[in-house]
C-alpha cells in the first residue's frame, strides 16, 4: 500500500507474561473505513491506545499520518480524532462547553469557537439539548457529543472504539452512515473497533479479524466470505411434509455420498454437511426415495460465519451479539419440532 | 444525526477549497492560523472555574473562614499593650494572640492547611480517570505534563488569592477598626507568612495529587492521605518520645552540652513532620522576638540585646524549613510526574 496513514510494524504489547498484542502489522490506507473485529479483550482498545501513544508498546512501531505515536504522540493526536469506548464527560459542565473546552485544546480560534461548537451540536441533533448538564445526557447523546467532539478538531483520522455500544438500531444506522460520509467526502480515514459485526459489515471497506493479539484475517469482506465458503463445508437443511421415515439405511447411504461429512435428524428436517455445490444431489436423493420435500435451505456465508469461524477455538467470554444467527436458527427449529 | 452537509458548510471548507485530499503541511495551516492560547492555560482556567465552583470548594472556605475569624476574634479581646508601646507591632499580635481557649491562627493553620490541600488535591487525576474525561483529554494534542501541572497550579492560585485576601481583609479591618498604622516590617511578615502558608498547603496539595496519580480509586488516595496527615500530627511525636526514652541516655547523668546535642537531635527528628517545619517558620515570621528554634546555651545567649529580630535575620532563621518544605513539595511532584508520564491511560 502506497503511504498508508496508519501503520503498525512488529507491534507487540505485554502485560507481564500476558501478550495483548503479539507481533500486528497492519497498513491502513488514506480514505479507508476499516474494521478491527475481535471478542472482549483481544486486545483491539490496547492496539488503538497504542496508536495515540496513550500507552507504550513492548516492541515495533506505530505511524500514524508519518509521525511515531511513541515518540511524538501530540503531532499524531492533532490529526486524530479519538472516540473512547466508555467516554465521560465533566458533569458539571453543560454539553456545549464540554464541546467548547476540546476545541479551545485543539487551538480553535477564540473567536469561532462557539460557532463551530454550536454548528456540530447541531450536526449530531443534540441542538435542544446543549444546554444541559453532560451528567444528565443518555448513553446515546453522549456519544452523539463524543461523535461531535472527535469532528471539531477536522481530523484526518477517526478512531472509534466501539462506537455503536449503547445505541439503539436506528441510532447506530444513521450513525453508521454519517461515518461512512464524512469518510468517503472527506477522504478521512476511520478506524473502529467493534465486537457486532452486521455493523461493521454495513461499513466498512476492510475488515480484520483480530482473536488474541493476533491478526487472523485481514481483507475485504467479500473476499473474506467467499475464502471461507470455498474453504468450509456446506450445510443444507431439507425439511419433509410429516415426519420422515428415515432409517439407518438412508443416512447410511447419505453418508456415503461423495463429500458428505456429516447427517443430523432432528424432527421434521435433515441437516447435512458436506462439500460445496451438492444440493441438487440430496434434493434427487430425497425424491428418488419418495420423500415430500417441503423446504431445502443452503446455508449463505456472511461475515458472521466468517467471524464464528475464527472464534470457534476461542474459549473467551461469546458475545451473544454476535452468535444471534445461531440462536435464532436453534429456536426456530426447536418450533418446528413441537 | 441530520444531513451532514450541514457539517461540510464551513467547517470543512478550507479542506474543500483544496478540492483534493489535502497534503500534511497545508492541514496544519489550516488548523494554525491565529494564534490561540496555549493548552496549559486553557485547562488552568477550566481548573479554576470548576474549583470555585464546586461545594467542596465552598466548604473549605467556610471552614477557613470561620476559624480565622474565630482567633482574630479571641486574640483582639485579649490584645493589652507591651513593655514596648513602639515595638508593639499589633497587625503580627492579632494573628499570633491567643487565651488558651483556641489555638492562634497559625497553628490551626498548620492543621487546616493539610486538610486544604488533601481535600484540593486527593481526587485530582484519579477520579478523571473514574468518569473517562482523562482519556478524552490526553487524546487531544496536549501533553501530559502540562495537565498534571495544571491540577497542581489551578488549587494553588486559588488559595494565594484566599489567603492574600484574607490577610489583607485582616489589616484593612485593622486600620478601619484601631486606626494603628501598619509597619512596613509588618506586612513583609504578613506576606511571608501568606506565602509560607501556601507552600506548605502545596506540599499536602502535591502529596494528595501523588496518591490520587498512585491509587485508582479517589477514596482509597483520600484515606491514605488522611492516614499520613495524621500519622505526622499525632502518631510521629509519640513515635519520636518512644524512641528517645529507649535509646538516649537520662538527662540527669549527662554534660549540659551532651544534653544540648541531644535536645537538638530531637528536634530535628521532629521536623521530619512538615506540620512541625511549619509551625517552627510561622513562629518565627510572626513573633518577631523569638531568636531561635532550638535550645541555646547561656553563652550564646550572652551579651544578646533583647530586641526583635528584623525581619531578614528572621528569615535567615527559617531558611531551612522553607527549604524542607519546599523539597519536600517537588518530591512528591517529581514521583507524581514520573508515574504518570508513562503510564497508560485507560478509562
Amino acid at each position: 500500500m502506497e503511504n498508508p496513514v496508519i501503520e503498525l510494524i512488529g507491534l507487540t504489547k505485554l502485560y507481564g507474561s500476558l501478550k495483548a498484542v503479539d507481533n500486528l502489522d497492519l497498513s491502513i490506507g488514506r480514505g479507508e473505513i476499516y474494521g478491527l473485529l475481535g471478542p472482549n479483550g483481544a486486545g483491539k482498545t490496547t492496539t488503538i491506545l497504542m496508536m495515540l501513544g496513550l500507552t507504550e508498546p513492548s516492541a515495533g512501531s506505530v505511524t500514524v499520518c508519518g509521525f511515531n505515536a511513541t515518540s511524538n504522540p501530540v503531532a499524531v493526536k492533532r490529526k486524530v480524532g479519538y472516540m473512547p469506548d466508555n467516554m465521560g464527560f465533566y458533569d458539571g459542565l453543560n454539553a456545549l462547553d464540554n464541546l467548547v473546552y476540546i476545541a479551545r485544546l485543539n487551538g480553535i480560534p477564540e473567536s469561532k469557537v462557539r460557532d463551530r461548537a454550536r454548528e456540530l451540536m447541531e450536526m449530531v441533533g443534540l441542538e435542544n439539548a446543549m444546554h444541559k448538564k453532560a451528567g444528565t445526557y443518555s448513553r446515546g447523546m453522549k456519544q452523539r457529543l463524543g461523535l461531535a467532539e472527535v469532528l471539531i478538531k477536522q481530523p484526518e483520522v477517526i478512531i472509534l472504539d466501539e462506537p455503536t455500544n449503547g445505541i439503539d438500531p436506528g441510532g447506530v444506522k444513521e450513525f453508521l452512515t454519517l461515518i461512512r460520509q464524512l469518510s468517503r467526502q472527506q477522504h478521512i480515514t476511520v478506524l473502529l473497533s467493534s465486537h457486532h459485526l452486521n455493523q461493521v459489515q454495513q461499513v466498512c471497506d476492510r475488515v480484520g479479524i483480530f482473536v488474541e493479539g493476533r491478526l487472523l484475517a485481514n481483507d475485504h469482506i467479500s473476499r473474506l466470505s467467499t475464502e471461507v465458503a470455498s474453504r468450509e463445508s456446506q450445510v443444507v437443511t431439507v425439511s419433509f411434509g410429516g415426519a420422515p421415515q428415515l432409517s439407518e439405511v438412508h443416512t447410511q447411504a447419505l453418508m456415503n455420498t461423495e463429500g458428505v461429512k456429516a447427517v443430523e435428524l432432528s424432527g421434521n428436517s435433515i441437516e447435512i454437511t458436506g462439500a460445496p455445490g451438492l444440493t441438487p444431489s440430496y434434493v434427487r436423493f430425497f425424491v428418488a426415495h419418495g420423500f415430500d420435500i417441503t423446504g431445502v435451505h443452503q446455508k449463505e456465508y456472511n461475515l458472521e460465519d466468517v467471524y464464528q469461524r475464527y472464534f470457534e477455538n476461542i474459549s473467551t467470554e461469546k458475545e451473544t451479539n454476535g452468535k444471534s444467527g445461531n440462536i435464532f436458527q436453534r429456536s426456530f427449529f426447536k418450533g418446528i419440532k413441537n | 444525526m441530520e444531513n451532514p452537509a450541514i457539517y461540510f458548510k464551513g467547517l470543512f471548507s478550507r479542506v474543500l477549497r483544496t478540492s483534493e485530499p489535502v497534503a500534511a503541511g497545508v492541514h496544519e495551516k489550516t488548523v494554525h492560523y491565529s494564534k490561540p492560547a496555549s493548552p496549559f492555560a486553557i485547562i488552568v482556567k477550566k481548573e479554576i472555574g470548576d474549583l470555585v465552583r464546586s461545594w467542596r470548594f465552598i466548604v473549605l472556605l467556610a471552614l477557613i473562614a470561620l476559624t480565622f475569624l474565630a482567633s482574630i476574634y479571641v486574640s483582639l479581646t485579649n490584645i493589652k499593650p507591651g513593655a514596648e508601646p513602639e515595638r508593639f507591632l499589633l497587625y503580627l499580635k492579632i494573628l499570633t494572640t491567643t487565651d488558651g481557649s483556641l489555638p492562634s491562627f497559625h497553628i490551626f493553620m498548620s492543621f487546616l492547611g493539610a486538610i486544604l490541600g488533601i481535600g484540593l488535591g486527593f481526587d485530582a487525576v484519579n477520579s478523571e480517570q473514574q468518569n473517562g474525561t482523562l482519556i478524552r483529554l490526553l487524546a487531544q494534542p496536549i501533553y501530559r505534563d502540562n495537565f498534571l501541572l495544571a491540577k497542581f497550579i489551578s488549587p494553588l492560585i486559588v488559595i494565594t488569592t484566599l489567603f492574600l485576601s484574607l490577610g489583607l481583609l485582616m489589616i484593612g479591618g485593622g486600620l478601619l477598626i484601631t486606626g494603628v498604622m501598619i509597619e512596613l516590617v509588618e506586612i513583609l511578615r504578613i506576606i511571608s507568612f501568606i506565602l509560607l502558608t501556601v507552600l506548605y498547603v502545596a506540599f499536602w496539595l502535591s502529596l494528595s495529587i501523588m496518591l490520587s496519580v498512585k491509587f485508582k480509586q479517589a477514596t482509597t488516595s483520600a484515606l491514605t492521605a488522611i492516614g499520613i496527615w495524621l500519622f505526622f500530627t499525632i502518631f510521629y511525636k509519640i513515635v519520636v518520645n518512644m524512641i528517645v526514652k529507649a535509646f538516649l541516655p537520662d538527662p540527669a547523668f549527662l554534660l549540659q552540652e551532651d544534653i544540648l546535642y541531644y535536645n537538638n537531635l530531637i528536634l530535628d527528628l521532629l521536623r521530619v513532620s512538615p506540620g512541625q517545619l511549619y509551625a517552627d517558620a510561622t513562629t518565627v515570621l510572626l513573633m518577631p522576638a523569638v531568636r531561635s528554634l532550638g535550645p541555646l546555651t547561656m553563652e550564646q545567649m550572652a551579651g544578646a540585646i533583647p530586641t526583635p529580630l528584623s525581619f531578614r535575620e528572621s528569615v535567615l532563621i527559617v531558611w531551612p524549613q522553607l527549604s524542607g518544605l519546599f523539597a519536600a513539595t517537588t518530591v512528591c511532584f517529581a514521583l507524581s510526574y514520573y508515574w504518570f508520564m508513562r503510564r497508560e491511560i485507560r478509562s
